[in-house]
């Protein structure tokens, strides 16, 4: 299976007034052709900016690119001009953002906020683009598409809205959908309809997902790939099966331990990872989960560890997978 | 609609009526009255013109007068020139300061919409400082400084323009810059604020991940949008330009009616003093009116129903 795209070392920073924030400090993974991948970590370690990267969506400055390679069917995204990426944005990548309820311009109809990329990409006239924008709002589960196609964002219930932000992503059918916590703003059982709804676009129409959620169970109904994020590194990665399975980090462990499972017993309760992630101003030298990790040595405090192979496609960064800390315990 | 706009008009019968009554007893609660200064006039004569005016009446009474003569549009006479009335006062200087206001009013919005999208789109650049403290300037620079300095290069030393009186296109134009100028400057900083939150609004990822172009994005996303507090306060300032200017029409001797207010303060013109006040409020509630139905065009979620809220 080829992969669509590849994220190498990628590094963002953000100049602030108080300072450097190194948002993503050297991420990489890759999404195989036609299957989905999730980006798993709690709020704040970096999953937007490194999914507004792969657009290159980030506004420089504040941002900038501080390294790596973004490889997107071989080629360089981060090399790509402003009107290079035009043509891909919307193209070959369409991209959901998180809240549908700003995410949608109030002040124009929804036909014409899904149009106007076909219009731009596919060459169509009006009458073609709304023929097709109606087709694509059926497609996404819009009852009376046709009526609908005149209304504004605030006719539209959120569930409906985040409707429409897929269809906007897929009005040019692009290979790589990328949705930044399509979910998260929404109701449990809205959450549901919107997972399988991208689930079956996909199978209809063979794109490849990266799916960003901070929710552990939205992953193991839809993913086949997982990458755990931790302050702006991979702490993580492999197959869904194996995540769940055969976790290796202590973060992703503790990432399982505080969903609620239904094999549980139900006097235990659910365990959250104590304190809060590290200030990434002025981040250590060592392991950024160092001081929430339980089982955390002398090591982790000073060196960052390496990205060790556990099986297959199963990678973790961990100080534990090194051989010498059996003998250390 | 119909009957939005039928709500509309009877408030703003209530809300002229309450305009009237309020400067009525405000300028009569200040002691004196128009002929008291004139120390020399015999008795009998001033005896003779507070008759004439129904200035001996109790207030009730001569409130009573007002009312009717006004329920025929008739503001009555100046009490001070004897031969003009304040409608002639406004039926001849308002086209004028109208004419004025417009062409002030045009090159008000204009530049200032471009000067806050560039300072917007250039935060914190060089374009950003140099617009706003160009603005910064234009608010605080009183309009006579101004307008003399204008006189002074572009008129006299260059000679560029005429240097005032009211007679062809040219002799509008120095004096259409000095009234644009304080409003331009106050839209220019609305508009920067205004564009600068919209752009860091979420929708702006989204057209910008449509793959649109900076400028389809700016243009159709975000301008439209950052317009509508501008719009807001385009009703006040509508009005503060065509009423005219007293200052700016004294400067270039303008036949505007920028001078009745003033004048009619001054001289304690009774008449003068609440038609001028009648107009401007007429004037002001009329545009505010049009600014809610423009709000209804650029927002869709402003909707005019019959029903108050
Ligand atoms: N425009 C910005 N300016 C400064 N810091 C930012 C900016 N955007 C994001 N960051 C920082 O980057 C880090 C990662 O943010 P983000 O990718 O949005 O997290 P999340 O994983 O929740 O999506 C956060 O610490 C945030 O403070
Ligand atoms: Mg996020």
């Amino acid at each position: 299976m080829s992969t669509i795209i590849e994220v190498k070392n990628l590094a963002v920073s953000f100049h602030t007034y108080g300072g450097e924030v190194q948002a993503v400090r050297g991420v990489s993974f890759s999404v195989p052709r036609g299957s989905t991948v999730a980006i798993v970590g709690e709020s704040g370690c970096g999953k937007s900016v490194t999914a507004k990267a792969m657009m290159q969506l980030l506004s420089c400055p504040p941002a900038e690119y501080k390294g790596g390679e973004i490889l997107f069917n071989g080629e360089d995204i981060l090399q790509k001009t402003e009107r290079q990426m035009e043509r891909i944005r919307g193209n070959e990548m369409g991209m959901i953002f998180q809240d549908p309820m700003t995410s949608l311009n109030p002040t124009l109809t929804i036909g014409r906020q899904i149009t106007e990329g076909m219009m731009k990409h596919r060459a169509f006239n009006g009458k073609e683009a709304k023929e097709e924008a109606i087709q694509l709002l059926h497609l996404v589960g819009i009852p009376q598409p046709e009526q609908r196609f005149d209304q504004y964002p605030h006719e539209f219930s959120g569930g409906m809205r985040q409707r429409v932000m897929i269809a906007i992503s897929l009005a040019c059918q692009p290979e790589l959908l990328i949705a930044d916590e399509p979910t998260t703003a929404l109701d449990v059982t809205i959450q549901a309809q919107i997972l399988q709804l991208l689930k079956k676009l996909q199978e209809e129409m063979g794109t490849s997902i990266l799916l960003i959620t901070h929710d552990l169970g939205v992953v193991a109904e839809t993913c086949d790939y997982v990458v755990v994020m931790y302050a702006g590194v991979v702490v993580e990665s492999g197959t869904a099966e194996e995540i769940f399975a055969n976790a290796q980090h202590p973060y992703t462990k503790g990432l399982l331990q505080s969903i609620p499972r239904l094999d549980q017993q139900r006097a235990q309760a659910l365990r959250p990872i104590i304190g809060s992630p590290p200030d990434l101003m002025d981040p250590s030298p060592g392991c950024p989960f160092y001081a929430r990790c339980e089982q955390a040595m002398r090591i982790c405090k000073n060196h960052h560890p390496t990205l060790e192979h556990v099986n297959g496609e199963h990678y973790s960064s961990c100080w534990l997978r090194h051989p010498m800390a059996q003998v250390v315990r | 609609m119909l009957n939005y706009i039928f709500k509309r008009l009877v408030w703003a019968v209530v809300t002229l009526w309450v305009v009237i009554t309020i400067t009525f007893l405000l300028m009569h609660s200040i002691p004196g009255n128009p002929f008291a200064k004139e120390g020399t006039m015999p008795e009998a004569v001033y005896n003779n013109l507070q008759q004439y005016y129904h200035l001996d009446e109790p207030l009730a009474v001569q409130y009573v007068i007002y009312l009717k003569q006004l329920a025929q549009f008739d503001f009555g006479p100046s009490l001070k020139s004897k031969t003009i009335t304040v409608n002639d006062y406004i039926v001849n200087g308002f086209p004028v300061s109208l004419h004025l206001g417009i062409q002030a009013l045009i090159i008000a919005v204009c530049f200032g919409l471009i000067f806050g999208v560039i300072a917007s789109l250039n935060r914190n650049r060089w374009p950003d400082y140099l617009a706003m403290v160009l603005s910064i300037i234009g608010i605080s620079v009183p309009s006579f400084i101004l307008a003399t300095f204008l006189i002074n290069y572009v008129a006299v030393e260059w000679r560029l323009l005429p240097v005032a009186t009211w007679e062809s296109w040219s002799h509008t134009i120095l004096p259409s810059i000095s009234l644009a100028m304080m409003p331009m400057a106050y839209i220019a900083r609305l508009m920067r604020s205004s564009m600068l939150e919209v752009l860091g609004q979420d929708y702006m990822y989204t057209a910008k991940a449509k793959g649109l172009s900076r400028h389809m994005v700016i243009l159709q996303h975000a301008f439209r949008n950052a317009l509508l507090p501008v719009v807001t306060v385009l009703g006040i300032i509508t009005t503060n330009l065509v009423t005219g200017s007293f200052i700016i029409e004294k400067i270039f001797g303008i036949p505007g009616m920028g001078e009745m207010f003033v004048i009619g303060i001054f001289n304690r013109d009774y008449p003068v003093i609440l038609g001028s006040t009648i107009f401007y409020a007429a004037i002001l509630i009329f545009l505010v009116f049009l600014v809610d139905i423009a709000y209804t065009f650029i927002d869709p979620r402003i909707k005019i129903t019959g029903e108050g809220e």
